[in-house]
């Protein structure tokens, strides 16, 4: 089933406010941050801050300064991009148990353009000294994912998408702070990926095994901190990476994992992402495809670092 | 406490700050001295705080985190922090950061320093309180030259939409930011207008005159339902003549001749003068 993991937010607050800790707030878009779904089961313990979205973050974080768990919502490009520095120096700076839970992030905005569409904020956000990013990669995962952000204490960055994407998980899923995750078994390069580019990828390696090519799938769901265990494994076993990501290729899941290797096991590595260039209207298919963030373009990079190899 | 007593800890209270920022060879003394006897009023007269852990205490942020060396000195007079820690400001492995860090001092209740964030951090701990109903008061000193960040207003919206009569802020108002006077760089008059149209209430007062800080705290004290902010009128530098309304002593330390003077008006000589530039 297909489904946003901005929905699965939306569920996943409506389970949180039995907590009476949590309070949610929003900057005048909760109908499509889906905060609107926690309004309904707990209104007075949510806050629309109106269109100010450094107030959101500084808000947030005083809530959380007199014991609450606050979760901030607003689309990625206002809570990591505008509200940089606010949450650099106001939330993570000091420690502050604030969840940021940004929707509408990538490319997969779509007709909204370019504008609107954050392809910085996973690099933005993993700067910063100990704070938490996740990027889920189904509805499932982003569920779990924000359960589990209201249990832990400390700053959260957690991307999520506006359009549905299939589910890669079944009901029996676990998710596992920090943990990359396996899903499929490959030997002759490992295809390492987050958010709905694992949807992507898992095709792809479908592709790649009709041409005898084993790739094995990694879903890196916690880009920060990150399973390293995992990606080093992962090179020394396959000994070629495609990393693939609705993000720059600058910063984000590609960099992160060649930080991890250049320093302990380097291997040929591909990133699939968005090339140093902005987004721009369109529908989320057609975007996907002009900026190659396709399964085919995932196959194209694996059989490229092959020749690496 | 009465008025008199205040004084006396004001009058420490620069000496704390001046000896830091001395011995530290860098800080901002203007804005830290312009501030004095408002956070002796809020710590020793106005706010409930016995110690810096207890679950009732009122809450205080400082938006104007660059003004430090003040707070530091006001929990040194609590007792909530060792006067050891004075010549320390600024150092490595110190606890006095050169802008407030809450994770290094006990006391300071958010870390500050990027102007303009202050008031969002109070109307956060406000909101909190006031979902539990509990009696806590927030407090929040800023100042004049922060009003020119646009976050200031959004936050100044949202402690009136949401009602904050448990939110007070207070602007230390001395004039002067770091190029100039305020009216030169940005104007920010007439401020008081601004938070009324912004729905606060508004009280203006001397911010370094104990008397009417206090009629100004009791006034606060009659508003319900909304936000409330003190325009404290004060001089940059207060307390030290060479520095009083000199922008050129935002952020700079004294010498070894200018830190004896600055101390020998702030009294501390053996002839026990009362005051030296304050007139007690």
């Amino acid at each position: 089933m297909a489904k946003a993991t901005r929905e699965a937010y939306g569920e996943a607050l409506k389970k949180l406010a039995a907590n009476p800790r949590v309070v949610v707030l929003d900057a005048d878009l909760s109908g499509s941050t889906k905060t609107s779904e926690f309004k309904k089961v707990s209104p007075e313990r949510f806050f629309n801050v109106g269109i100010a979205e450094q107030n959101l973050i500084g808000t947030a974080a005083g809530l959380s300064l007199v014991g609450k768990i606050p979760f901030a919502s607003t689309f990625a490009i206002f809570a990591a991009g505008r509200a940089f520095e606010i949450i650099r120096n106001t939330v993570a700076y000091p420690s502050l148990n604030v969840k940021i839970a940004a929707t509408h992030a990538g490319l997969t905005v779509g007709e909204d353009g370019g504008s609107h569409q954050a392809i910085e904020d996973i690099s933005l956000m993993r700067s910063i000294p100990g704070m938490t990013v996740i990027n889920p990669a189904d509805a499932k995962e982003a569920e779990q994912a924000v359960l589990k952000a209201a249990e832990i204490v400390g700053p959260v960055y957690i991307r999520l998408g506006r359009m549905a994407v299939e589910d890669v998980y079944d009901d029996s899923y676990v998710f596992e702070l920090g943990k990359g995750v396996q899903l499929r078994e490959g030997n002759d390069l490992t295809i390492i990926a987050t958010g709905l580019m694992v949807q992507q990828s898992l095709i792809a390696a479908d592709m790649l095994k009709e041409e005898g090519i084993s790739a094995r799938v990694i879903n890196i769901h916690t880009i920060k901190p990150i399973d390293r265990e995992i990606i080093i494994k992962a090179a020394k076993e396959t000994k070629a990476i495609v990393t693939a990501e609705e993000h720059s290729i600058i910063g984000g899941l590609g960099s992160a994992v060649l930080e991890v290797l250049s320093d302990v096991y380097p291997v040929p590595l591909k990133r699939v992402g968005v090339l140093d260039t902005f987004g721009e209207s369109g529908k989320p298919a057609d975007l996907l495809k002009k900026f190659k963030l396709t399964p085919e373009d995932i196959a194209i990079a694996s059989k490229e670092v092959l020749k690496l190899k | 406490m009465k008025n008199d007593e205040l004084k006396v800890i004001a009058r420490s209270m620069r000496k704390h700050i001046l000896t830091m920022i001395y011995k530290a060879k860098s800080g901002h003394p203007g804005g830290s001295l312009s501030a004095v006897e408002i956070m002796t009023y809020l710590y020793f007269k106005e706010m409930n705080i016995n110690s810096p852990m207890d679950e009732d205490r009122d809450r205080f942020v400082l938006s104007k985190g660059h003004g430090a060396p003040v707070l530091y000195a006001a929990l040194m007079e609590k007792g909530f922090i060792s006067k050891d820690l004075i010549p320390t400001l600024r150092q490595i492995d110190s606890k006095l950061q050169g802008h407030p860090d809450m994770k290094k001092l006990p006391g300071v209740e958010a870390s500050t320093g990027s102007l303009g964030q202050g008031l969002s951090i109070a109307n956060g701990m406000a909101l909190g309180f006031k979902i539990d109903n509990k009696p806590n008061r927030v407090f929040a000193l800023l100042g004049d030259g922060e009003l020119n960040e646009g976050m200031i207003w959004e936050a100044a919206m949202l402690a009136s939409h949401y009602n904050l009569d448990n939110l007070t802020a207070i602007l230390d108002h001395n004039g002067l930011q770091i190029d100039g006077k305020n009216e030169e760089v940005m104007t920010t008059e007439p401020i008081d207008k601004k938070f009324e149209a912004f729905g606060w209430h508004v009280i203006k007062t001397d911010g370094h005159d104990f008397e009417e800080l206090e009629k100004a705290f009791k006034e606060r004290k009659t508003i319900k339902g909304r936000p409330a902010i003190i325009i404290a009128e004060t001089t940059k530098g207060k307390g030290c003549s060479f520095m009083e309304d000199e922008v050129g002593w935002h952020g700079k330390a004294p010498n070894d001749e200018e830190f004896c003077i600055a101390m020998y008006e702030m009294g501390d000589i053996g002839d026990k003068r009362e005051g030296g530039g304050l007139n007690g």
